[in-house]
């Protein structure tokens, strides 16, 4: 067992784990809302109306806490050279032929795009789910543009679904990640194997 | 708000059939604008029989009151000031509330079973004890009907009476309006009774008069004899065509299945890809380098 | 109405003028309806707005406030000029070929006979001819310039589409249409209907205006037929029976009237009003105003009246002028009052120039209010902030309310516009305290006549006699009041040809008025109602609709005054030999096998007078036609003449610019005071006219919640011209003032009111629904009559609310 580094502080992992639970919560509670097939989950939150009630202030919590992240990671997150790199290689990634993929820094380029796509989901997701808030905003705002809102809303919702979904099995596919989240260290030998110019600048070996 | 003993043809939020073996008369109100006189005693019937009692507003410098479709208020009637002919005015005052469309929007966009039903004799309804107050409905109803109750948040809209049609009364406001301007009966019968007036109104220089029974939402139970069939729009804003917002049927159509589907395969793949290639594991030369 | 609602569906052309059926009688509109679905008729509406009738009309033509003697004046030159009448109807029906005294003449404006001082005509000169035979003299040929035809072409002929045009505003195009429209129904088998309420009586010629109209329809042959007669849609459920029952300061029962102060002498008093036939051959009912007098004399006194006291008439109270309501608040003003019972009656709110009501009823001791709603009236001595501003410290009346129940907490009979008395029931209980109006004013009666009979009095005697046999004294049952009204027999009542035949026994009801006599042996509450409750029971109750001729004739439903005849004058819708007009539209027939009058009506006419005799169809005049020359009938003149209102934007009368005592209508009455209260258009240019809303009704609905949701809030309309000019926005508050005082409300800035040009001038009307006040659930507001002039009608004083002068600003 190799020794352990920090990858996380103690507030970084909280802030992760509130968006996470509020994404969960969310993702049901929209999903109930959504189709037919899981209106079941409705009863996770109580029934129809407290669904509808709750969903909008799990999104709220959500995103408030999604932009103390966002903040936080948003300098690691720049696209370099080495990730279109990695992305060209992203066969040998799924294959799990890591000899051939570049050095990384903290991030993969993976992991960048789901950044990315958080940037650009979650606003759109409080933006439009505030057009389409009842009782409080909805009143106010023209139908055409809650139209416009309500498919905006499903879009991103969608989008931000499969890219967690994709994240969540990242998680548990690459071996030794999960407890960066739980205990904020990865060892040595993880940090090296698939971050190595992040291990380099972190141990300075 | 309605009556289980009508059967029912569609159902908000399912995707298996309803009850629906017994065949109903499809049922039509008309609403001839050429003969109201705008006397309100639609509205206040409705507030009767419905028990509803909107509040005491203001006067917005017009005549229309309440201002808008409330919670509380399930039909208002429009003015309109027009010259369609140059120094001639004309004052169309139109009935508006819910149009009981055959495609209804609102039932396509609600989210909660059962919520919104449409019967057999075409009657859209609202079952409020259904409904969880997200508003979907408004984005689908084509005529900005529905209302969300700032009492409950649940929505409200004109029933066309469903439990005085179920037992075999006409509606309140038909009952109720003192020029027979609007009428009640099979849609057949009404589409018949129309075609008459229409003759009427060609014969007084109405060359355009026509019937309202907009195809885009496949027809309505609630139609219009029009002076000026050819520009509906001159009351106030009654929709030329009106269908549902392709936006709605873009959300609540085919993708709404297809994301689903799209969701439940991402996890599959998850799944199968980590069968088939295995976790990803640091090797041993990392172990090495790094301890 | 000479028709009834129903029958209004069997008009070919339905002319609105003077009201707004849609607006404010839309229940009774269906009929307008009926008739253009089922018969293709047409709907004109001429209005100074454009109204509620008027969106569902096929044409509508514009007209200023008040000048509809001019509008109708110029239809009869049109109807004449361009020979567009019923030839054999005017001829045989009407006074066309009367000859008119030499002396009658008209100059300037002005009937010969004019006391400008008094403000008052001396009517001699206004009659006909009379020959030796006592008849009036006639020329069948019509070519007599002193005959009725003749004289009226004449005062007609300056009428002219023009002249209408100066006065009115109408543009000529749209006058002459209404002219084509109506002469169509000059054809024997078309009609047309004139359906008019408060829109012409609320005018100071008010009475002149429905007499032009009235004209109209006899030059057409209109009156007497199916779908067709002048239809006074009454704006109260029984203000019908209120005149009926004549309950106006001149009146006694069934259009009888009080007598004056000059006729002490009770067979002078009879002989002047039981006509005598001015033509031979003729019926002339009013002969029979013996029988009707003293049987109401003797339902009041009963054993007390009797011949040889001339049936108490000197009981009755005779006049030194009439009490309306301009009157009595002129009294009051002038401290001449001490006490004042309003019952059923809101007069701070509905009685004009409320200042001088208000101040009226400040200088009374005390004032009685029953009625089932906090009224206005009850409190006019509440500071209500800007809408009643008064100081209660200041004011001495007390106020006693009496809660009385409404229409639906009792049982009782209304009479509509139809002349129908229709029974109702109860429906609900009254709310608190609450009593019927009969319980109230038999409380008052017999604490009264107690007072009376133990103080004794200037004048017991009427007092104590009252005849007042009730099971329960403190509260007489309508039902028994509906029988005394209907009459009964206190001795056999026979047969005048055949003495033996008893008609009625003693102590039964009477089947109908025929059966009234002048012995003392019939009692008759109201003549005209008589047969309403029979020896059959309650007729007034009947609820059998079936029609069986088609054209809306359902005798069977409740009772219609007189002798439940449907259509009044329904002789004239058959020509001379007898046979309908129009077979279809069939009233009534000769049916010469059986020697008698029948059809889908009671005949109103001698019902076996064969057409040979030549019985002419207007039997309540003792000429047996119809009058266009209104002899000595009304206050202003035989032939209507347009005058001014008494406020309005023009100097002088442009029939008449050279004489301003023609201006506005030389006849009406004017308190000295109030004339300083009229406005000038220097100071108030535009026309301002008062009218009712159809979410309301007067000033009751207001305290209904469902009433207030649909019309919340007081408003005045102006035209968008006016609006731009005074930079108001829909919506905006302005300020409306006559001379009189001045209201705030919302604007509804509109297409449907519009500029005319009047005599060469712009002339804007604003429009004012009267129905809101300081009290109930509707968001309050002023009091609409804080506007409107102290003046009245010359012949009814009905006040003129219709017509008057306001300046207006934005607040």
């Amino acid at each position: 067992m190799s020794r352990l580094i920090q990858r996380y502080t103690t507030g970084e992992r909280n802030t992760h784990w509130v968006v996470a639970i509020a994404f969960v919560l969310a993702a049901l509670s929209g999903l109930a809302l959504f189709h037919p097939a899981f209106f079941f989950l409705t009863h996770l939150f109580g029934g129809g109306p407290w669904t509808r009630i709750l969903h909008p202030f799990i999104g709220v919590l959500m995103s408030l806490f999604f932009i103390a992240m966002a903040m936080r990671f948003w300098r690691l997150n720049h696209i370099t050279p080495a990730d279109r790199q990695w992305m060209g290689r992203i066969k040998d990634v799924l294959c799990n032929r890591d000899e051939n993929l570049p050095e990384l820094g903290k991030y993969n380029a993976g992991q960048k795009i789901l950044f990315w796509t958080m940037v650009v989901t979650m606003p759109l997701l409080l933006l439009t789910g505030i057009a389409i808030w009842q009782p409080w905003f909805a009143p106010y705002v023209p139908v055409w543009l809650m139209r416009v809102a309500v498919v905006i809303h499903a879009l991103s919702a969608w989008i931000l679904i499969l890219g967690i979904i994709v994240h969540v099995y990242a998680a548990i596919w690459v071996k030794g990640t999960v407890r960066a989240m739980t205990r904020g260290t990865v060892t040595e030998a993880w940090a090296r194997h698939h971050h190595r110019a992040w291990y380099r600048e972190t141990t300075g070996k | 708000m309605a009556l289980q003993s009508l059967d029912i043809t569609a159902r908000s939020a399912t995707t298996t059939p309803s009850p629906s073996v017994r065949g109903t008369l499809q049922v039509a109100k008309l609403i001839d604008i050429s003969k109201c006189i705008g006397c309100k005693a639609c509205q206040t019937a409705c507030m009767e029989w419905n028990d509803l009692r909107d509040e005491v507003g203001h006067n917005h410098g017009v005549y229309d009151n309440p201002r808008d479709l409330t919670d509380q208020s399930w039909t208002v009637m429009r003015f309109s000031e027009v010259e369609v002919e140059q120094g001639r005015l004309e004052w169309l005052i139109r009935k508006d509330g819910c149009m009981h469309c055959a495609e209804p929007g609102c039932l396509k966009a609600c989210p909660s079973p059962g919520a919104i039903v449409q019967y057999a004799n075409g009657i859209v309804d609202f079952h409020e004890e259904n409904c969880i107050g997200c508003g979907y409905c408004i984005t689908g109803c084509p005529f900005n009907i529905p209302r969300i109750s700032k009492k409950d948040h649940k929505a409200y809209k004109c029933t066309l009476c469903s439990d005085r049609v179920a037992v075999g009364m006409e509606p309140a406001c038909v009952k109720t309006c003192p020029t027979g301007a609007i009428v009640f009966g099979s849609k057949e019968d009404m589409i018949h009774h129309a075609e008459g007036r229409i003759e009427d109104l060609k014969e007084r220089g109405y060359g355009n008069a026509a019937l309202y029974d907009p195809p885009g939402v496949g027809g309505t139970h609630v139609m219009y004899v029009l002076q000026h069939g050819d520009q509906p729009e001159l009351y106030a804003g009654l929709p030329k065509d009106p269908h549902i917002s392709p936006l709605v049927g873009l959300w609540k159509g085919v993708t709404k299945p297809l994301m689903s589907l799209g969701i439940g395969l991402a996890v599959f793949a998850g799944f199968f890809h980590y069968v088939t290639a295995g976790p990803k594991e640091v090797d041993a030369h990392d172990e090495e380098k790094s301890s | 109405m000479t028709n009834h609602w129903v029958d209004i569906k069997n008009t070919d052309l339905v002319l609105i003028m003077g009201g707004n059926a849609a607006e404010a009688h839309p229940c009774g509109f269906k009929w307008v309806t009926e008739a253009k679905a089922h018969r293709k008729a047409k709907l004109i509406v001429v209005d100074p707005r454009f109204t509620r009738s008027a969106a569902v009309s096929d044409y509508y033509a514009p007209i200023r406030a008040g000048t509809d003697i001019a509008f109708l004046g110029g239809v009869i030159n049109y109807l004449l000029s361009h020979d567009r009448i019923h030839h054999e109807y005017v001829k045989n029906y009407t006074d066309f070929s009367f000859l008119v005294k030499d002396e009658f003449a008209f100059e300037n404006g002005i009937y010969s006979g004019y006391n400008p001082e008094a403000r008052k005509y001396d009517k001699s000169s206004w009659g006909y001819q009379i020959g030796p035979d006592g008849y009036v003299v006639t020329d069948p040929s019509l070519e007599n310039p002193r005959c009725v035809y003749q004289l009226m072409k004449a005062h007609y002929a300056r009428y002219t589409p023009d002249m209408v045009f100066t006065i009115c505003g109408t543009p000529k195009e749209a006058f002459l249409k209404v002219c084509e429209m109506i002469a169509t129904t000059a054809a024997p088998d078309k009609t047309m209907t004139v359906m008019y309420a408060l829109g012409w009586t609320q005018h100071s010629q008010g009475s002149q205006i429905i007499r032009t109209g009235a004209m109209v329809q006899l030059l057409l042959g209109n009156i007497g037929a199916a779908g067709g007669g002048m239809n006074a849609l009454r704006g109260h459920s029984n203000i019908q029976g209120l005149t009926d029952l004549g309950l106006l300061s001149n009146l006694l029962p069934g259009y009888m009237t009080l007598p004056g102060d000059a006729e002490q002498d009770y067979k002078a008093y009879i002989d002047k009003r039981a006509f005598k036939p001015l033509r031979p051959g003729q019926l002339s009912y009013w002969s029979n105003y013996g029988k009707f007098f003293v049987s109401t004399m003797k339902a009041w006194y009963g054993d007390s009246a009797s011949a040889g006291n001339n049936w108490c008439y000197d009981w009755l109270p005779k006049l030194d002028k009439g009490y309306d309501i301009l009157q009595v608040f002129e009294n009051m003003n002038q401290g001449k009052m001490n006490g004042y019972i309003c019952q059923g009656f809101n007069p701070l709110a509905s009685a004009p120039c409320k200042i001088k009501v208000s101040t009226g009823l400040s200088k009374l001791k005390y004032l009685v209010i029953i009625d089932p709603l906090a009224t206005e009236t009850s409190e006019f001595w509440q500071n209500h902030g800007e809408y009643n501003d008064v100081d209660p410290a200041k004011i001495q009346t007390e106020v006693f309310r009496l809660p009385s129940t409404c229409f639906a907490e009792e049982d009782g009979s209304l009479v509509n516009s139809g002349r129908w008395l229709q029974w109702h029931w109860k429906a609900a209980e009254p709310p608190g305290d609450a009593k019927g109006d009969q319980e109230i004013m038999a409380g008052i009666f017999l604490r009264l006549k107690a007072m009376y009979k133990k103080d004794g009095g200037a004048f017991p005697e009427p007092i104590l006699n009252l005849t007042w046999k009730h099971r329960q004294p403190d509260a007489p049952s309508p039902e028994e009041l509906a029988r005394e009204f209907s009459g009964k027999a206190l001795k056999d009542v026979t047969d005048p040809k055949d003495p033996t035949r008893v008609l009625v026994k003693a102590g039964e009801q009477l089947n109908g008025f025929a059966e009234l006599r002048d012995d003392g042996s019939t009692i008759c509450g109201c003549w005209l109602f008589s047969g309403a409750w029979t020896e059959k029971g309650n007729m007034m109750a009947r609820r059998d609709n079936s029609d069986p001729f088609g054209i809306g004739q359902t005798l069977n439903w409740a009772f219609s005054w007189p002798a439940n005849r449907r259509v009044l004058y329904n002789r004239a819708s058959c020509d001379p030999n007898g046979k309908p007009y129009d077979p279809a539209r069939k009233l009534i027939a000769w049916d010469a096998a059986s020697g008698k009058w029948s059809g889908s009506d009671i005949p109103d006419f001698k019902a076996d007078s064969p057409p040979e005799d030549g019985m002419s169809p207007f039997i309540m005049n003792p000429e047996g036609v119809a009058r266009f020359f209104a002899v000595d009938k009304m206050a202003e003149g035989p032939f209507p003449e347009h005058y001014e209102p008494f406020e309005s934007p023009l100097a002088t009368n442009p029939l008449h610019p050279a004489n301003a005592a023609a201006r506005a209508n030389p006849a009406a009455r004017v308190f000295k005071e109030d004339w300083s209260t009229f406005g000038k258009p220097d100071k108030f240019p535009y026309v301002c006219t008062t009218y009712r809303l159809t979410e309301h009704f007067h000033f009751w609905t207001k305290h209904v919640r469902l009433n207030a949701i649909v019309q919340p809030e007081q408003f005045v309309e102006i035209d968008e011209e006016l609006a731009q000019q005074k930079g108001i926005k829909a919506g905006d508050h302005v300020r409306v003032k006559s001379n009189r005082g001045f209201i705030v409300a919302v604007a509804v800035v509109t297409k449907r009111l519009r500029a005319l040009e009047i005599a060469g001038k712009k002339v804007h009307t604003v429009g004012v629904p009267i129905h809101w006040g300081f009290l109930g659930l509707a968001r309050n507001g002023y009091i609409t009559n804080t506007l409107t002039p102290f003046v009245g009608d010359g012949n009814t004083q009905t006040p003129e609310f219709k017509s008057f002068l306001v300046d207006l600003e934005k607040v």
